[in-house]
């Protein structure tokens, strides 16, 4: 599989061709290629396991692959050890020198350089201001809290200039309401270092916020590379239509075609149509996703368009969460739930466990993919 | 209220009981030999059975060469040989705390602490069986050549120094292995990535993160080195010029207990200075070091 982060004609900073790593018997890394143009933010998704560690490992020089080749700045890193390449990390756990000041800790590169004591403490102070911790790099590392940690690690990294700037999952050690804000934070610092940024991540919502393409990975292998909109509303496997963002996952058989659209029914009984991706034969197994905020509600069945299929379903749950609210849903006839996001105008703010209602999708907007093309 | 006043009471009596067996050792004999041997020290023999206190002991340390020119030898040689068991321990702490894995780690430490299980004599006179000049080595180097005729390696102070080696080896490894094991890999990764090669990394991370096991390893083995009186003894012969010797002549060859006491204190001196000396220079607090041993 081959592709190209960028559709602009920007030189690319990453490229990877064919890159392979195997551990033992398990294939972490398989035959990937890709390549990040200058100035982007990239992130790789995935579920832990999925090799996106390795790939990153292997991309600042902690292990070799055992196959292909990785160019940084269009030079090949073959050979070259984590030392001399043009690449930095921000590590999971950030590693931090806990034996230094916050100003040593951002010197750190500089004096490996061999750049001059008051050079680097200016470059240093003023990277710390840049980064919004001006006066702190008399400091412990210890004397800070999460968030100006992150800074000082970005800070440490970024002070060096790299072509490239690796993240390891640092978010995951925050809290939540911090997180939130460091993702803003690490977007603006991004725009403002017009460095390019390679982002490893487990959590979607992370992934779809900060970049500007995303790779997303699983079994050693992009099952798709592609902007955050593309990700989201045209998934190319079933795999990325489940792991990004929330879907109703719907199986069963193609039961007729319809131009471009399939009639999915379950085995319970219950009927859906939606637009199909790649070909689709009448009979053959299939897997659909519909969006909870694809769906539509209503009091009665005539508040849907002609021609729709409509619905009628239980209220199993609500679950209230301001302008993320959904509701849980009961099809009478064959059982089947659904999740479906309540509209934020809070026209069904008096809805209750228990209740009737009716709901239909848009075929358009859910999509069906071939059973047999599951890699998960 | 006297319910708790009891309950303090009864917590106070079990912490004393607790306590009793180690204060009692401490005391009895430790604090009253010595205080008995600091009298000693102190006074000197103007008759038969008629004592009278002076600083005699310790003049005559200071008046006589070969006592302080021993004194000041061991003092060296001990910090040597301490310098030398943390040269040869660092790697091997090294490769127990960071390189290798379950197993293979608990192997290693096992292989150190083996020659802990013979006593200290026997390993000494293995040591002399295979450096004598009959022994194994001294033969081994005729027979393949090296020397033409079999060399005396016993009695050098080099042999002192690598039977000291041999003897401390397992008191420095276990606060090392400790010390780097807390160390998180991704401190160095971080620093390798940062730009460093192997020499910074080991002077700007590993060593200020080691230092408190590096400190406490050192004191430890420098205490037992200049308190050894066995290795010293058999391997480098009446060569040794080792102080415990001369405290030993004192007390027992001598019968001047007095002097001998003087030694004594003179030596304890000696290494509660060094003790000083080398958590100042290596601005580790006394505390924090203890903790690691």
């Amino acid at each position: 599989m081959s592709a190209t982060a960028s559709a602009s004609s920007a030189p690319a900073d990453l490229e990877a061709r064919a890159v392979s790593k195997r551990f033992g018997a398990h294939l972490a890394v398989d035959n990937l290629s890709f390549a990040v143009a200058r100035g982007s933010f990239f992130s790789i998704l995935g579920p832990s396991g999925c090799g996106k560690t390795t790939l990153l490992r292997m991309i600042a020089g902690f292990i070799q692959p055992d196959g292909g080749s990785i160019a940084i700045g269009g030079r090949d890193m073959a050979g070259v050890g984590p030392n001399r390449r043009p690449v930095n990390m921000v590590f999971q756990q950030l590693a931090l020198f806990p034996m230094m000041s916050v100003s040593e800790n951002v010197a750190f590169g500089l004096a490996r350089r061999g750049m001059a004591r008051a050079e680097r403490v200016r470059k240093a102070e003023a990277m710390l201001e840049r980064v919004g911790l001006a006066g702190a790099g008399g400091k412990r590392t210890d004397e800070l809290s999460g968030g100006q940690r992150q800074r000082v690690a970005i800070a440490r990294s970024m002070v060096l200039e790299p072509t490239l700037l690796l993240l390891d999952e640092p978010l995951g050690a925050l809290d939540l309401k911090l997180r939130e804000h460091m993702k803003l934070e690490l977007k603006q610092l991004q725009a403002s270092f017009g460095t390019t940024f390679v982002y490893i991540t487990h959590d979607q919502s992370e992934a779809l916020v900060l970049s500007d393409h995303v790779g997303v990975m699983n079994h050693g292998h992009f099952e798709q590379l592609g902007t955050p909109q593309q990700l989201y509303y045209a998934p190319a496997t079933p795999f990325v239509a489940g792991f990004v963002g929330n879907n109703n996952r719907v199986a069963g058989k193609a039961l007729a075609l319809e131009g471009a659209l399939v009639q999915v029914g379950t085995a319970a009984g219950w009927s859906v149509r939606a637009r199909a991706h790649g070909t689709i034969a009448v009979g053959s197994a299939v897997e659909a996703f519909i969006r909870p905020e694809s769906a539509m509600l209503g009091r009665s069945a005539a508040d849907f368009p002609p021609g729709q299929l409509a619905y009628t379903g239980e209220v199993l749950s609500l679950l209230f969460d301001g302008a993320n609210s959904v509701v849980l849903l009961r099809e009478l006839q064959s059982g089947q739930e659904l999740r479906i996001a309540l509209p934020q105008t809070g026209a069904y703010a008096d809805l209750k466990v228990g209740d009737r209602i009716h709901f239909g999708f848009d075929p358009e907007r859910a999509i069906c993919f071939p059973a047999a093309a599951a890699h998960a | 209220m006297p319910e708790l006043a009891r309950a303090a009471w009864s917590r106070r009596l079990l912490l004393a009981l607790l306590l009793a067996p180690a204060l009692l050792w401490l005391s009895l004999l430790i604090v009253l030999p010595h205080l008995d041997l600091a009298l000693l020290s102190f006074r000197e023999r103007i008759a038969p059975r008629q004592f009278v206190p002076s600083l005699a002991q310790y003049r005559t340390f200071f008046t006589e060469p070969l006592y302080w020119h021993v004194f000041l030898r061991t003092a060296l040689m001990s910090a040597g040989a301490t310098a030398l068991t943390l040269l040869v321990a660092f790697p091997i702490a090294w490769t127990i705390a960071k390189l290798a894995r379950g197993r293979m780690s608990a192997l290693l430490f096992v292989v150190c602490l083996i020659p802990f299980w013979v006593s200290e004599t026997v390993r000494t006179l293995g040591w002399m069986i295979l450096l004598r000049e009959s022994g194994v080595l001294p033969q081994l180097l005729v027979h393949l050549g090296i020397t033409a005729q079999p060399v005396e390696l016993l009695y050098h102070d080099a042999t002192i120094l690598v039977g000291l080696v041999y003897t401390s080896l397992l008191f420095m490894v276990v606060p090392l292995v400790g010390s780097l094991e807390s160390l998180d890999n991704a401190l160095i990764e971080a620093a390798y990535d940062l730009g460093a090669k192997g020499g910074a990394i080991l002077r700007e991370i590993v060593i200020p993160h080691a230092a408190p096991g590096i400190t406490a390893g050192c004191i430890v083995v420098f205490m037992l080195t200049l308190g050894n009186y066995l290795t010293p003894t058999l391997l480098g012969g009446k060569n040794s010029l080792w102080f415990t010797e001369q405290i030993y002549n004192q007390f027992i060859t001598r019968f001047n207990w007095e002097q001998g006491a003087a030694f004594g204190f003179l030596l304890l001196a000696l290494s509660t200075a060094m003790v000083w000396f080398g958590l100042k220079a290596s601005g580790q607090r006394f505390s924090d070091v203890m903790r690691r041993t």
